[in-house]
């Protein structure tokens, strides 16, 4: 695979997830260098979130192992709270918090969890604000924002922590299909920086232009990866290309 | 229809003998600055208990929804005593309280009937409050949780800078509400011997042979509670406005500026 086993920005080993009766991962093994941008697709309910969940430990694992950078973060004992820190997720529903204004969305957790003065920590949410296009929404409530802007809020919220690993999950799929680009255009430019992301999505197209991998989730497994040159244009699997099939069926290619 | 009541009262053969043992203004002019005066114990009586209920019902209603097993006994413990207060009669309450607690004569147990009230009332507001509370925590969406926790956050964090500051501006008005009814209860406790505006009310009335003092008071009570319950309406209304409309933004205060004492 990509990385080196020692330089894995993200190791899954043997990832087993069920919800009662339902297996939903059935033995996921990936590994992910740094800066890479792997793009995670496959039906809908094929377990694309629910293994963002169980990266962010939102989930509690049924066996298998997780590493980040050497550290395994599934390991008993292990204190959540400080490796969330590390990993930053960005759900499909924004989630911002609708009592704090957008620069108190953004810095609370830096304030609470890294113990930042709020002075620095506006300083730095600011200058996110800025370079992502929000400067002028710092003082507004998230109901004020198009969807757009939320979801770049969010963003913006997650990246505040200065994580390691940053999961999106389905980010465009509440908007407007007016409003994706702007979205995209962020993930692009964290890609173009260096940020290593792992991202769930149904839009094709984007997943074609900016991942360095793309791997294709089905019955519980990773049923298919490789370059998105390859898996788009020559799925080796016959339910890769039946799933393809689909989306252009419905014009999503 | 009014009128036809009012004249209906007003002709009836025991008006004459109504009038002057409830309706006597001398007696109301007379009456009315001693209410006032004794109605300030039950002002602070309300105060104090009110501060107390409050920070005691969230510290259950915080208490209830602790997830997971290894809770389960603090859980239990706060639902066996919400259930039970909620039970009891207030009375009841007050008068164990009030009689029982002095009455074993233990070194260092406070007798002072005043005491008693603040901690009847306490405990028995309490419970109810404390369900007004578990219901704003639980309208708060999970999404905003594991929001915060995704963030790092600690669960206590979450809880204190994301849930609680969601949860308690939606319970403002109910516990208002809850605070009404407490104003009010506060005349049960002249049961225990605390000279309050109830127990001189009757302390006139004995006195004079005559009602009029309870007009009085009833008047008193009228002028500070019924501003209250229009406060409560005011902030319903505009509450449902807020999520109607999505004004008002404004005037949603910063986090962390508004604990829960600073809620009411
Ligand atoms: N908390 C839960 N409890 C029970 N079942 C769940 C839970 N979360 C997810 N599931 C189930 O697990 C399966 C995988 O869900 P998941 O949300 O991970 O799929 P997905 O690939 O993200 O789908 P989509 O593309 O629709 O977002 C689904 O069948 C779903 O119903
Ligand atoms: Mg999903």
């Amino acid at each position: 695979m990509t990385g080196t086993v020692d330089g894995a920005a993200l190791r899954i080993e043997g990832l087993w997830k069920s919800f009662g009766q339902l297996e939903v991962l059935r033995g996921i093994d990936l590994e992910v260098a740094e800066h890479e941008v792997i793009a995670l697709i496959g039906a809908s309910g094929s377990g694309k979130s629910t293994l963002l969940r169980c990266i962010n430990l939102i989930e509690p694992i049924d066996a298998g192992r997780i590493t980040i950078e050497g550290e395994e973060i599934t390991a008993r004992g292990i204190k959540v709270d400080r490796i969330r820190r590390r990993i930053g997720i960005v759900f499909q529903a924004f989630n911002l918090f609708p009592h704090m204004n957008v620069i108190d969305n953004v810095t609370l957790a830096p304030r609470k969890v890294l113990g930042q003065s709020k002075a620095v920590a506006e300083r730095d949410a600011e200058a996110l604000l800025e370079r992502f296009g929000l400067a002028d929404k710092a003082r507004d409530y998230p109901d004020r924002l198009s969807g757009g802007q939320q979801q770049r809020v969010a963003i913006v919220r997650a990246l505040a922590m200065q994580p390691d690993l940053l999961l999106l999950d389905e980010v465009t799929s509440a908007l407007d299909p007016e409003l994706v680009a702007e979205v995209l255009n962020v993930i692009r430019e964290l890609a173009a920086g260096g940020m290593t992301m792992l991202i769930a999505t149904h839009e094709m197209g984007f997943a074609r232009d900016i991942a360095s991998r793309v791997c294709f989730l089905d019955g519980g497994r990773i049923l298919e990866q490789g370059p998105p040159a390859q898996i788009f244009s020559a799925p080796r699997e016959a339910r890769t290309r039946q799933f393809l099939n689909r989306i252009i069926e419905a014009g999503r290619l | 229809m009014f009128g036809t009541l009012a004249f209906v009262v007003v002709s009836s053969p025991g008006w004459p003998r109504f009038q002057a043992s409830f309706l006597n203004a001398e007696l109301f002019w007379e009456a009315l600055p001693k209410v006032v005066a004794k109605f300030w114990v039950n002002v602070q009586l309300f105060l104090i208990s009110e501060v107390l209920i409050l920070v005691f019902g969230l510290v259950l209603a915080v208490l209830r929804s602790l997830p997971g097993p290894v809770f389960f006994p603090l859980r239990l413990l706060a639902t066996v005593y919400v259930d039970v207060f909620r039970a009891l009669p207030g009375l009841l309450v007050i008068f164990m309280l009030g009689f029982g607690v002095p009455a074993l004569r233990i070194e260092g147990v406070p007798k002072d009937p005043f005491v008693w009230a603040v901690v009847a009332l306490t405990l028995l507001y309490s419970a109810y409050v404390s369900e007004v509370y578990r219901a704003g925590i639980e309208s708060v969406h999970p999404s905003q949780e594991a929001a915060a926790r995704s963030l790092g956050l600690s669960r206590w964090q979450g809880l204190r800078y994301v849930v609680l500051p969601q949860a308690v501006r939606r319970v403002i008005p109910p516990l208002l509400n809850d605070f009404i009814g407490l104003q009010k209860d506060t005349v049960l406790v002249s049961t225990i011997g605390l000279v309050e505006v109830f127990r001189q009310t009757q302390v006139l009335q004995a006195a004079n042979f005559n009602f009029t003092p309870y007009l009085a008071t009833a008047l008193v009570f009228l002028v500070v509670t019924i501003p209250l319950a229009r406060l409560t309406d005011w902030l319903l209304r505009r509450e449902k406005e807020r999520r109607v409309g999505g004004v008002m933004r404004a005037s949603l205060p910063q986090p962390g500026e508004r604990g829960v004492g600073g809620a009411m």
